[in-house]
């Protein structure tokens, strides 16, 4: 396991911001400095176009675009040309839901759940829309999670489609995603997932997991924003139209048809993403050399340090105490989450406050919104004895009123 | 600038006592309703314009203590005022919000406690959020009585 003493040093926002406490990675990561150099490096020395060139820094370009895809492929267990790099994982998804749109059929039904972020929700609650098929919700446990059985009591003959998160962004639990796909497959069902929390905090593989499509996110991974990754089996891939048309994704061109390239190229039209790929490769890297092991205990420990202090503080309600990550989600009673960030914000730490792009959460919850902690390989337990001083303050603070 | 001190200052009236709270179930009032969706704040304001004053003013909500106080303050500022005054009123505090300089004989009262929200920007859509619902429903009695 590598020592993590001097991790910060590895992120240059703490040389501008000393004092800062970030705990806010579920939304989005910090910046190691290798990616940041990266991508610049990129511009500095390239910034050219892939593909279409045909002079040596083009040549390059594309060398370093398409190595950063073999990257992200082994990263999760995929072949080079099942990764579609998207500008995050709302765009992926959004992708796979319009792929299906035109194959889904009145009364068809789509199995999606109340523990979905926005992005995993909205497409298939517009398809719904859109072909006039049903919308299921998986019931929830007391506790919020999603399970195998609530999973089954919800499968019929008119499902096709199974679109639910890998691990929910505001409660923190994994999904039995192993099984569910199993089960869904016996009956000829696509499964999608939204990986975007689970990338960053645990091995995800493909391969194993058998699942048709996976999305997720680079910023949250420790990569540049405004790139992220659709995986399609290659077979599902080949077999779809493309969504969106332009330079680059076609073969050949006539009067009245045209015929498109092979995926992923199909499926990227017009100039991709190519720094945020590169960039993304370079995080892959940067979190392989960490590991995921490493990730996991010091996420998890930081978790239980906070967890156990939280528990301390008055009128605090804590509503995930089984994550299976180290994401927190709670309330300071009578206090709106809004006004203890703010007060927290004073302290120079960054937590969410709101519904975290899952509305149905905090509705399941009863709550309008929700306070949430998340970590990752740059926080400390100092950082969380700041939290926690601040959050008392904060607390006793609220309650004089 | 301490944010205690700032919420010392709003918290104290408004947020726990506010005023003109709870909305009228009657159709000439103009009913406006708004929501900040990236937080959750959710807020109803009613007003009732009679001869272009506003003689009644009412707000319902949900959210953090800057929206919420702020509703109240709001209605209690804008009350007995003539529609155009009150369109000047809210203009002057979006101004004062943004730390602008802005005209004090126009914005007076508690309205006033305000203007120390220009220092945490995240918050000032908290605080603008009644106005705005407000100012929307100004506009539309105006718009009204244009085409007769």
């Amino acid at each position: 396991m590598i020592d993590l003493k001097d991790i910060k040093k590895d992120f240059p926002i703490y040389q501008h911001e000393p004092n800062l406490i970030y705990l806010d990675s579920a939304a989005s990561a910090l910046k190691p400095k290798v990616v940041i150099d990266r991508v610049n490096q990129y511009y500095e020395t390239s910034g050219v176009n892939v593909h279409r060139g045909t002079y040596q820094l083009a040549y390059e370009a594309t060398e370093a675009y398409e190595k950063a895809r073999e990257k992200v492929a082994s990263f999760i267990s995929a072949q080079p040309d099942e990764i579609i790099f998207t500008r995050g994982t709302t765009s992926a998804l959004n992708m796979v839901a319009q792929f299906y749109r035109n194959k889904l059929k009145p009364d068809d039904e789509i199995i999606t759940s109340e523990l979905e972020h926005h992005s995993s929700l909205l497409p298939w609650m517009a398809n719904a829309k859109a072909t006039q098929a049903k919308l299921v919700y998986i019931p929830l446990t007391k506790e919020g999670r999603i399970t195998v059985e609530n999973f089954k009591s919800v499968l019929t003959p008119k499902t096709k489609v199974v679109a639910i998160n890998y691990i929910s962004n505001v409660m923190g639990y994994k999904s039995p995603v192993e099984d569910i796909i199993k089960i869904a497959h016996e009956k000829g069902i696509t499964v999608i997932l939204d990986a975007a929390q689970a990338v960053p905090h645990m091995k995800v593989d493909v391969k194993s997991l058998d699942v048709d499509f996976l999305a997720f996110s680079g910023h949250k991974m420790l990569g540049p924003s405004g790139i992220g990754v659709l995986y399609g089996k290659k077979q599902l891939l080949n077999d779809l139209e493309p969504v969106e048309y332009g330079g680059e994704m076609v073969d050949e061109v006539f009067k009245d048809h045209a015929e498109f390239s092979d995926a992923p190229i199909k499926f990227e039209a017009g100039t991709p993403i190519i720094s945020g790929a590169i960039g993304l490769a370079q995080a892959v890297e940067y979190m392989e050399h960490i590991g995921y092991d490493t990730i996991h205990q010091h996420t998890m420990k930081l978790h239980d340090y906070t967890m156990n202090e939280l528990k301390k503080i008055n009128h605090l309600v804590i509503y995930n105490e089984g994550a299976d990550i180290s994401t927190l989600t709670f309330n300071i009673e009578g206090v709106h989450p809004h006004d203890v960030s703010s007060y927290l914000d004073q302290d120079n730490i960054c937590i969410r406050a709101g519904h975290h792009c899952a509305q149905l959460v905090s509705r399941f919850l009863e709550v309008p919104s929700t306070l949430r902690v998340s970590f990752h390989i740059y926080n400390t337990i100092d950082d969380c004895k700041k939290l926690i001083e601040s959050l008392k303050k904060a607390s006793d603070f609220f309650q004089m009123f | 600038m301490n944010i205690e001190h700032l919420y010392r200052q709003i918290i104290m009236d408004h947020y726990k006592y506010p005023k003109n709270k709870g909305l009228i179930l009657d159709p000439s009032y103009m009913t406006v309703h708004l929501k900040n969706p990236s937080c959750g704040d959710d807020m109803t304001v009613q007003l009732k314009v009679v001869d272009d004053k506003i003689v009644d003013a009412r707000h319902q909500g949900t959210g953090c203590s800057i929206c919420c106080s702020s509703a109240s303050v709001m209605t209690q500022t804008l009350k007995d005022q003539e529609v155009e005054h009150a369109l000047s009123i809210i203009h002057e505090f979006y101004e004062m919000i943004k730390g602008l300089p802005y005209n004090p004989d126009i914005l007076k009262g508690d309205a006033i406690v305000y203007q120390n929200v220009s220092q945490f920007p995240a918050r000032i859509k908290c605080a603008t959020l009644a106005w705005k619902a407000f100012e929307q429903g100004l506009n539309k009695i105006k718009e009204d009585n244009q085409n007769g």
